[in-house]
């Protein structure tokens, strides 16, 4: 079986009838299946007008789920959003993001995620949908581990939303791997800065990736931040403490000590980052 | 009921195909690649991983790249899709993109081509003019294991610059011109035919039941029953439907693997079962519930393991578990090491390494009568041929291979792969049967690059001439022997490098794990020899106190001077112009490195290494004959039967440059003939950087003789010209023309009205007990520098320039020279700084990680040609030779810039930055102490 609906409404009572295997950009859907065909019943939504592209709301800025990550590179977006288009183009390949949506990195739930680290460090919500109507979350708890998410089997992601108080951060984000394109991160982090009209921190928001089943944001690091004026040296700030709630692993890529470690290098190098932007600003 | 309602309303999906609108038939879940495929029979987009790891099945969605592999064909109703066919007729950028890619040399084995090209023609829509760095994002995403990627970024960025005049070249004749690709054409429309992408439409085809476990006993349940309720099998084979022999091996005195494994599986992946039947509905079936039950047995997956006593033994016939011991002696080399002025010693190590060509295993059999066809890629048509024969039980003139092109092989396609499981199908079934290999299956079943431990110790006197070198190098051969004789044989020969080193001894073992089988990779594991030899010399070089160039060089064997096996080469030794060629850059690139350590004030710090490399060109001490046919044809042209497979490398085009220089024709003259067993004489495998030298010379040989017979048949003298027209043949003597009408000739018994045939076999003599003796007729040369910036607090490395100076004796085609060394370099760099396969994890081609085009630095190639008295116009091999220096220059360019050593492959960052962390412990510790 393999439904296609136009509208969000049909899509929402395929998914109230069947376990339907839920396609969209296809890029995380095709790989996980190994040698094996794609199987069972499908609900493709890529023929979903309504939950594609970026608007701008009194609160929000919203990305559809379908939003694709060469669209969102393409979007004209605040500077809040400078991370994560750096994430954006660190998604697989040209040929990756012109397929793999927004919420298809979410909802496959990667610790290695590109884009969950950097949207966690916008401080997204999402808006899941069903028959009987729609909720949301913040992402944070949304994304429950390694491939693990909140998102119950009747319920389709719809939007993503990060609110506006963020738009105007200062905003980084760096990738480690083991080659320059097609690479699954070791270690990722993602910062945005809402900074005063003074120049100090009114909010820090600090996100490390593939340190941890699911990217965490650093807590203690973002409440000692608050405060600081943003210039060269704020990577200084940073201890060992403030990422000991990571607990990277060993596997193929690197070594969980490595890992540590190369986490904290990135989070100074992603605070002297913002603080060179906002003096070049 | 609803959901019905709507999966009726999809029922229909029409797309536009390449400008025509088209309905599609498949099931709307299939990925657009395979519909692609099989459905239209556009082969010209390749898959290479079905994952969007590789990038070459990319096509253009509604004028967008995207990987056809992980779109489903459901998803593009009312889409437009564009192919490599539909482009080659639409796009006025695709042409200019076409000429660039052959001019440049961008297209090798031409298995991504189609991916790079539908990539770049996206591009050069947006941005007609993209600097090198857009170039990189466009292409980023599509995998090249041939070129080195550099030829490709230069064909992109001149595509829409107006045609360089063609350069000069030395010479009159084809020998030493740029010639583009005789196979580039159909390379760059996507129109070559690889394994996978020819099949008779009645093929059924295969899949291969595998151990899950290192190792294994089995028991089949009850297979009849399993077919009974699989109405799409059409047939189960094991160990037991094998008419001949159930064993094979590149090696006849080593043959030991046999093509189902009989109660006991030596390795994860190996095939103990072949399932055969209708095409969807076997990709459909879920071989985890087949008939087999597996009992685990303890596996040994170390050679240290496997040396214990009392270790099982993987094989009964080798006890020990040593598969074959290697020794080269010369002098006396302990007494030398006492009295050396300087001495050091140190230890490394190598871990598998996957070759990754683009193209995985494919291909077809079918049986014609009481033959067998088997039409697949390979790197060894004869010995496929030997041994498809054996295990059908049939006689040898009863198999006919048909190699295809070859999308990359790099050594792992000598190997019999899926041939044998084909072949005793369509044997039984007589209906063609087919196969493609998936990607996690490639990786799992077919060979790697030999994990390597070695042990080595080398001695200099204070004013820096090397005395001695000791060598112990263990190799993990696996559960077969493959190419581990050969590795254990030619290692120790290499292992001093191209130095003079009077006292000598190397002694390798291959040793016997149940790990899949190490085999051929580039170099027989002198790569993974060179590592340690030329990273020991370097901190010897520096324990004297001499500069790392300059001690090389002061060693460098040369014209005269035995070898370590007691050869003296006589001529055509050209390692010491190579340093000589690299010297300016080394003094240069040492001096910016340094002055942009004294200025950074972060943590980026710059380094410069130098390794040297040789080679044997051919088999080690054994016969190594190829033989080439030419005829002249009634309407005037050359046909010649080339059987040295081009696996990208170009020998299909070298060869016919010799031949035409030798014949006195010119090229576009030439109708190359397949390496087809039915048409084609044996050319031996292409391995061992062998076809230029031997293949080459062999072409030579027959060009010359051709043209003997012509100018015979004209009675002119040596010094005549011949002259090919349509149906004739014109011999020019002295101003004088004597014209010969060819159309009424008689044919000879090979169907020519001329033909020759020759045979070379380059003189070798067997070693001695001690290694001693003449192994090889010719050596290449080679030395590469390195440049890099490592960034000390996250241990990742960029290398910023690669300067290669290769002695190729003669370069028959510098554009595919360079091309050879580039891609040699990129190979190189994967395994100094990202590569290892681990057995039974990451097979794919996301964990397995092989240099991308941002990784790939511009690389200098610097041609020697200092002649081979036995090569073909003087030309060497440069295949293998182009990789073995770079691992080691860039190891040796990372001590230069953090002062770490790592004597454990790969470099990743998680290892530099360890090293970095103990030096800065050590020195701290030292110190305090």
């Amino acid at each position: 079986m393999y439904f296609r609906p136009n509208s969000l409404q049909d899509a929402l009572s395929v998914l109230a009838d069947t376990r339907a295997t839920i396609l969209a950009g296809g890029t995380d859907v095709f790989p996980s299946l190994g040698e094996r065909p794609l199987s069972g019943p499908v609900l493709d939504i890529s023929g979903l007008a309504e939950i594609r592209g970026v608007q701008f709301t009194a609160e929000h800025i919203v990305f559809g789920a379908r939003t694709t990550w060469s669209e969102l590179l393409a979007a004209p977006l605040p500077r809040g959003f400078d991370g994560l288009k750096a994430a954006a183009r660190e998604v697989g390949s040209v040929q990756i993001q012109n397929a793999a949506t927004i919420a298809g990195n979410l909802c496959n739930a990667s610790p290695a995620a590109d884009g969950i680290a950097a949207l966690l460090a916008l401080d997204a919500e999402l808006v899941l949908a069903s028959s009987n109507g729609s909720r949301t979350l913040p992402l944070s708890e949304f994304i429950l581990g390694n491939r693990k998410t909140a998102r119950r089997p009747d319920e389709l992601l719809t939007s993503i939303r990060v609110p506006r108080r963020v738009e105007d951060s200062v905003s980084t984000f760096l990738k480690l791997g083991a080659r320059r394109y097609l690479v699954i991160s070791i270690v990722m982090v993602a910062a945005n800065l809402i900074v005063d009209a003074g120049g100090s921190i009114r909010e820090a928001l600090i996100c490390v990736g593939s340190c941890s089943a699911a990217a965490l944001r650093l807590a203690e690091l973002e409440r000692d931040l608050v405060g600081r004026p943003v210039q060269a040296g704020l990577g200084k700030f940073v201890n060992a403490g403030h990422l000991a709630q990571l607990s990277p692993i060993d596997d193929i890529r690197a070594a969980a000590e490595y890992r540590r470690d190369a986490a904290r290098t990135l989070v100074e190098r992603a605070l002297e980052a913002c603080a060179q932007k906002v003096a070049a600003a | 009921m609803k959901s019905e309602t709507k999966s009726d309303a999809i029922a229909q999906i029409s797309l536009s195909l390449n400008g025509e609108i088209r309905t599609v038939r498949s099931d709307p879940r299939s990925r657009l690649s395979q519909v692609l495929r099989e459905e239209f029979h556009l082969v010209g987009t390749k898959v290479g991983c079905d994952a969007g790891d590789c990038g070459a099945c990319t096509v253009l969605v509604n004028g967008q790249p995207v990987c056809s592999c992980l779109t489903a064909v459901g998803q593009l109703d009312g889409a437009r899709i564009e192919t490599i066919e539909g482009l080659r007729t639409s796009s006025p950028i695709f042409d200019r993109l076409q000429e660039s890619f052959l001019r440049s040399g961008a297209a090798q084995c031409g298995i991504c081509t189609p991916g790079m090209l539908v990539s770049s023609v996206a591009l050069l829509v947006d941005n007609s003019h993209p600097d090198e760095a857009q170039v990189m994002d466009a292409l980023g995403g599509v995998l090249c294991r041939c070129t080195g990627y550099r030829k490709i970024v230069r064909a992109v960025l001149e595509a829409n610059q107006p045609t360089p005049a063609a350069a000069p070249h030395s010479g009159n004749g084809p020998v030493g011109q740029r010639v583009a690709r005789l196979d580039g054409r159909k390379k760059v429309l996507g129109q070559d035919v690889f394994g996978a992408d020819e099949w008779p439409l009645d093929s059924l085809v295969l899949r291969v039941v595998r151990s899950p476990h290192h190792r294994a006993e089995f028991a089949f349940g009850d297979l009849e029953a399993y077919r009974r309720a699989h109405a799409c099998v059409h047939g189960i084979f094991t160990a037991r439907d094998v008419p001949g022999k159930n064993c094979f091996g590149v090696i006849p005195q080593f043959s030991d693997q046999p093509v189902f494994a009989e109660r006991e599986a030596r390795f994860l992946g190996e095939a103990v079962a072949a399932v055969v039947g209708d095409s969807a509905a076997i990709a459909a079936l879920d071989l985890s519930q087949f008939p087999v039950a597996w009992k685990p047995l303890p596996a040994i997956t170390q050679p240290e393991e496997a040396l214990k006593p009392g270790a099982s033994a993987v094989h009964a016939s080798r006890p020990d578990n040593i598969l074959v011991s290697g020794r080269v002696v010369s002098g006396d080399v302990d007494a030398a090491l006492r009295a050396a002025d300087v001495c050091v010693e140190a230890e490394y190590e190598t871990g598998f390494i996957e070759h990754a060509y683009i193209e995985p295993e494919a291909g077809f059999a079918r049986r014609v009568g009481d033959r067998i066809e088997i039409q697949a890629c390979t790197q060894a048509p004869y010995n496929d041929l030997k041994d498809i024969a054996a295990i059908l039980g049939i006689p040898e003139s009863s198999v006919r291979i048909i190699p295809t092109a070859v999308g990359g092989g790099f050594g792992s396609k000598l190997d019999l792969s899926l041939q044998p499981f084909l072949a005793v199908a369509a044997w039984h079934l007589r209906k063609p049967v087919r196969m493609v290999y998936s990607r996690p299956e490639s990786i799992r079943s077919t060979t790697k690059r030999h994990p390597s431990r070695i042990f080595c110790r080398a001695g200099a006197t204070s004013d820096g001439k090397l005395v001695a070198m000791d060598f112990v190098a263990d190799f993990n051969t696996g559960a077969y022997a493959s190419w581990g004789p050969t590795v254990a044989a030619r290692v120790p020969i290499h292992a001093s490098g191209p130095y003079k080193v009077p006292h000598f001894r190397a002694v390798t073992r291959a040793i016997h794990t149940h790990l899949l089988p190490a085999g051929a990779f580039r170099g027989f594991g002198v790569p993974q020899g060179t590592i340690a030899q030329e990273q020991l010399y370097d901190v010897l070089a520096e324990k004297i106190g001499m500069d790392k160039l300059e001690f090389r060089w002061l060693n460098a064997l040369d014209d005269e001077s035995p070898t370590v096996t007691g050869q003296v080469i006589g001529g055509g030794v050209g390692i010491r112009g190579c340093f000589e060629a690299l010297r300016p850059r080394w003094q240069e690139a040492r001096k910016e490195a340094a002055g942009y350590n004294a200025a950074s004030n972060n943590s980026l710090r710059r380094g410069v290494g130098v390794a040297g490399m040789w080679y044997g060109c051919g088999n080690t001490s054994l016969p190594n004959p190829s033989t080439m046919r030419v005829g002249l044809k009634r309407d005037g042209r050359i046909a010649l039967h080339q059987g040295a497979v081009d696996i990208g490398q170009g020998s299909a085009t070298v060869v016919t440059q010799i031949c035409a220089e030798a014949l006195g024709a010119p090229l576009d003259k030439f109708d190359l003939l397949s390496g087809d067993t039915d048409i084609t004489p044996d050319c031996g495998k292409t391995s061992a950087s062998r076809q230029t030298f031997v293949s080459g010379k062999a072409a030579y040989l027959a060009g010359e003789q051709l043209k003997k017979k012509i100018l015979k048949l004209a009675s002119a003298c040596d010094c005549a010209k011949i002259h090919l027209l349509d149906g004739a043949l014109v011999v020019e003597e002295a101003g004088k023309k004597n014209s010969i009408d060819l159309r009424n000739l008689p044919l000879d018994e090979r169907g020519y009205v001329i033909s020759a045939e020759a045979t070379f076999d380059p003189a070798t003599s067997p070693l001695n007990e001690a290694g001693q003796g003449i192994p090889y007729a010719v050596y290449g040369f080679g030395a590469h520098l390195a440049e890099l910036e490592v960034d000390t607090e996250l241990g990742t490395i960029k290398v910023l320039k690669i300067t290669a100076a290769h002695d190729v004796g003669r370069a028959i085609n510098p554009t595919l020279v360079e091309g050879q060394i580039e891609g040699g370099a990129a190979q190189g760099l994967g395994m100094a700084l990202m590569e290892e396969f681990f057995p039974g994890k990451g097979e794919n081609l996301h964990d397995y990680l092989i240099p991308t085009i941002g990784d790939m630095p511009p690389v200098e190639s610097i041609l020697i040609e200092d002649p081979s008295p036995a090569g073909p116009f003087g030309a060497k091999g440069i295949g293998e030779q182009a990789l073995i220096p770079t691992a080691p220059a860039i190891l040796n360019a990372l001590y230069d810039a953090a002062g770490i050593r790592i004597r454990k492959l790969p470099a990743t960052p998680d290892k530099v930055r360890a090293a970095i962390l103990a030096k800065a412990a050590a020195a701290s510790g030292n110190s305090h102490g």
